[in-house]
């Protein structure tokens, strides 16, 4: 896909909270002093007033940002997904979560496509620990054109949404013209009958570029992008297994928690099927390239093909 | 409000406090007794509020930092006029509007949920900086305890606040030196706490929070003060009113029984006839 434009989804962040700032003076943009890698930076030149840098301090961050929610703006607290739900999680359960507020975290840096920094900030347990959050809606979107639309979803909506960003270029597939984000609906990319991909945020593209491999051997793969991971679209993953009656997950999080536990849950309860969950398989990522990384833990195409074709077997 | 008239009203507060653990069985007197006095001079003389309009915009904040003390903040707020001070036996019943710990969406006058410490301070912190943001005219208030401040996110949002110099944002630290294991000085010291905020750019004022002139004064003090927040360390007695739990450990989280109400409301009583005499 070396001729596809690639567009890291936190640069998608960045540009969306701009475009929101015009429209809105009442959004306001938080970050604990990663502006330039958060992206909030380019938020910070349109409109330094309402960018607030809190320092190295995340967890203050998150509970300045709920009560700036109580007070009528509707802030984006921006900092690395670790840093947002890991060491920010109680705050946000407790001062965002549990009181509804109308707070959206912009999580940069998820998963291991964070690359050489390694394993301490590559954060594979986010969409774990947000899902146990009541009321806590989770968009991880696969390409710059659904990023901002998710965010402008995000600041439409009235109530708290953690939204996934990455720090590596993705393909940009989505057309800009013909794209709608609805929040809590799946995409189906591609119609197929013996088994379902079920992908979120970098996945995405992978698991499409799988399924023309898995083609290749006979397998006539579906693909669904879930880029609204909570609430999840029940119908269409429900629909989808009654179809195929095989499922698989892929993601870059860890097996435990993220989007393979909540098709699981789904569909033990509603529409048994077997599930190939394809992720980070419990193990802490390292240092590398992003897409050396992916490639070694088996979430590009290639990786996703294989895993597919032999559980298929 | 006059200073007999805030001494009846906390006195009166204080029997919703202890009337209201009392009947939950469990809870905080302790250290909502100790901020009763605080409570009473925010709720009926400081803070520009409206009972029939909870919500209103332009109203003064608080954040009950260290929200253990709910007890002190719904009796408050029931003597107020927020909801009927019967309600208050209620307290972290199943299907009462009073839980354990304040929550907004059930409690109407609780600007924010909270309970978790440390996490309060932040909040309060965050509607300043809104405020100032806006030009909104109204302060923000937010009590928190002397053991909270070994929370680290105290000192984080302490460091943002004297930072972004938010005159419009009042810490009261309720100091009455004994923490849930003992007393603070041998739990985890948080002395000198008054130094501590001066580093921290704050302006700096103690009293005693049983006092209503320097409490008065404190709270004026804060509203004069430009260019900085306020701390206003209230050196106070745990258990303060109810002779059997002042200055003890034991009575920070549990409820009195029976014969142990009985004492405690006659002690109560006494205070608010001698009160009734002047």
């Amino acid at each position: 896909m070396s001729e596809v434009k690639k567009i890291a989804t936190r640069v998608s962040y960045g540009n969306a909270l701009v475009e929101l700032g015009k429209e809105h003076e009442d959004l306001v943009v938080l970050t604990a002093d990663l502006a330039a890698a958060t992206k909030t930076g380019i938020f910070q030149k349109a409109f330094p007033d309402r960018h607030i840098n809190c320092g190295i301090a995340e967890c203050n961050m998150t509970d300045i940002a709920a009560g700036m929610s109580l007070t009528g703006k509707v802030p984006f607290c921006s900092s690395f997904a670790m840093f947002s739900a890991g060491r920010a999680f109680e705050q946000v359960r407790n001062s965002i979560g549990y009181p509804h507020l109308n707070v959206k975290i912009g999580a940069t840096h998820a998963g291991i496509s964070v690359g050489e920094d390694g394993a301490s900030h590559q954060c594979n347990e986010d969409i774990a620990l947000m899902r146990t959050i009541p009321g806590m809606t989770i968009i991880s979107p696969a390409d710059d054109v659904e990023a901002r639309a998710a965010v402008k979803a995000a600041y439409e909506y009235k109530g708290p949404v953690y939204l996934r960003f990455g720090r590596a270029g993705v393909p940009v597939f989505n057309d800009e013209a013909t794209y709608r984000f609805e929040m809590g609906k799946g995409i189906v990319l591609r119609e197929g009958k013996d088994v379902t991909i079920v992908a979120t945020g970098l996945t995405v593209p992978e698991s499409m570029e799988a399924a023309k491999l898995l083609e290749k051997e006979g397998i006539d793969a579906e693909v669904i992008n879930i880029h609204t991971i909570k609430p999840i679209d029940e119908e269409l993953i429900i629909a989808s297994a009654k179809k195929t009656g095989r499922v698989v997950t892929a993601e870059e999080h860890s097996v435990i928690g993220g989007l393979g536990s909540a098709v699981c849950d789904v569909l033990c309860e509603k529409q048994p099927t077997l599930v190939k969950k394809i992720g980070m398989q419990d193990v802490f990522g390292e240092s590398g390239s992003a897409s050396a990384l992916i490639h070694k833990y088996k979430l590009d195409a290639e990786g996703i093909f294989e895993q597919v074709k032999e559980w298929l077997k | 409000m006059d200073n007999l008239e805030l001494k009846k009203t906390a006195n009166e507060i204080r029997k919703g406090i202890v009337t209201a653990v009392h009947a939950a069985k469990a809870g905080h007197p302790g250290g909502s007794l100790s901020c009763a006095d605080i409570m009473t001079y925010l709720y009926f003389e400081e803070m520009n509020i409206d009972p029939s309009n909870p919500g209103k915009e332009d109203r003064d904040r608080f954040v009950l930092s260290k929200g253990h003390c709910a007890p002190a903040l719904y009796s408050a707020l029931a003597h107020r006029g927020y909801f009927p001070v019967e309600e208050l036996t209620t307290l972290r019943k199943l299907g009462s509007r009073l839980q354990g710990h304040p929550c907004m969406q059930h409690t109407p006058g609780v600007d924010m949920s909270s309970g978790s410490l440390g996490q309060g301070v932040s909040v309060a912190t965050g509607m300043a900086l809104s405020a100032k943001m806006s030009n909104y005219p109204f302060r923000v208030y937010t009590m928190l305890g002397d053991g909270e401040l070994a929370e680290g996110q105290v000192w984080e949002a302490a460091m943002f606040a004297g930072f972004k110099k938010l005159d419009n944002l009042v810490y009261i630290i309720d100091n009455n030196g004994l923490q849930i294991d003992g007393p603070i000085t041998e739990v985890c010291d948080s002395n000198p706490i008054d130094k501590k905020f001066e580093a921290f750019n704050f302006h700096v004022i103690r009293i005693n929070a049983h006092d209503f002139d320097e409490i008065r004064s404190a709270f004026k003090e804060a509203r004069e003060t430009k260019g900085m927040p306020t701390a206003i360390i209230a050196k106070s007695i745990k258990g303060k009113g109810v002779s059997f739990m002042e200055n003890s450990v034991a009575w920070h989280g549990v409820a009195p029984n029976d014969e142990e109400y009985a004492i405690a409301m006659a002690d109560l009583e006494k205070v608010g006839d001698a009160l009734c005499q002047k």
